[in-house]
């Protein structure tokens, strides 16, 4: 089995960073209703800590996916082929336009999937550093509060790093 | 983070929002600003020429950077004037969600070739 270096860098684009990303995002979904459904149960330091940083993994995999996608797929996509070049495999926008039957392909689905996928990591960077602060409020609020378990939770993993 | 049930009562501090306001409608204003600089780029050829950052990528390589400059920008910004400060959230959530879903909008073809 053989794969070029074009299509390893497509496999580590879509396959590798952008299907992670959208695989965290069913887990993200599974934590907002373990969160926030009815008969949800207190939320502890460690799972505020863990999702802290899961919601940091997926913007890192988001802004990877559409920088490896502008500046390393993209131009490959829309390389212009030679004059008189016949065989347009090696230029995949100019095969797809083409022929009236796959030129949709570009003209809906490359030119919205390259601007619209922006938005992708600076939604994910907002709800990570959103919840970034919430936590570090979280904590400051748990020392004022009666919540003796957040308390005690805390206490011993400040006790932990201390050792 | 919620409080468990406890037999006393807390008076628990008002907390401020404004960071995660200016946080959400900055990423609002950023995602709609990729859609804005693409529909400009892609109807002004002089514009297109401009944002040609990265000549093997073309003018999409403008229009992002542009945009991301922009939505860190007015991050800044707002995190400035709201940090430390209660605003008006529910507002700024909608404004937020509806610049969101224009940029959605705005970058599809069909819609963008109607300006």
């Amino acid at each position: 089995m053989e794969i070029t270096f074009r299509s390893l860098w497509t496999l580590v684009h879509g396959m590798g960073f952008g299907a992670l990303y959208l695989m965290a995002c069913s887990g993200a979904l599974v934590e907002l209703y373990r969160r926030y459904s009815p008969d949800a149960k207190a939320i502890e330091v460690a799972d505020e800590r863990f999702l802290g940083r899961y919601l940091i993994v997926m913007a890192v995999l988001a802004w990877l996916t559409v920088l490896t996608g502008t500046y390393i797929i993209y131009p490959w996509y829309r390389a212009v082929p030679p004059p008189g070049t016949v065989d347009l495999t090696a230029f995949p926008q100019r095969l797809l336009l083409s022929d009236p039957a796959t030129s949709s392909w570009h003209s809906i689905g490359m030119e919205w999937k390259e601007h619209v996928a922006w938005i992708v990591p600076i939604a994910t960077t907002m709800a990570a550093v959103i919840f970034a602060r919430r936590i570090r409020l979280c904590l400051d609020l748990a020392s004022m509060c009666s919540d003796r378990r957040i308390l005690r939770r805390h206490d011993q993993q400040a006790r932990t790093r201390r050792r | 983070m919620t409080n468990t049930r406890s037999s006393t009562t807390v008076n628990v501090p008002d907390y401020p929002n404004g960071s995660g306001a200016a946080a959400m409608l900055a990423a609002g204003i950023g995602s709609f600003l990729v859609a804005l600089f693409a529909l400009i780029a892609d109807k002004s050829p002089a514009v297109k020429s401009l944002m040609i950052f990265y000549r093997p990528t073309g003018p999409l390589s403008g229009v992002t950077t542009c945009a991301i400059v922009a939505w860190l920008l007015v991050w800044f910004i707002l995190d400035r004037r709201w940090s430390g400060k209660t605003v008006a959230v529910g507002r700024l959530r909608t404004a937020a969600f509806a610049l969101l879903i224009l940029a959605v909008l705005l970058t599809f073809p069909p819609i963008a070739d109607l300006f």
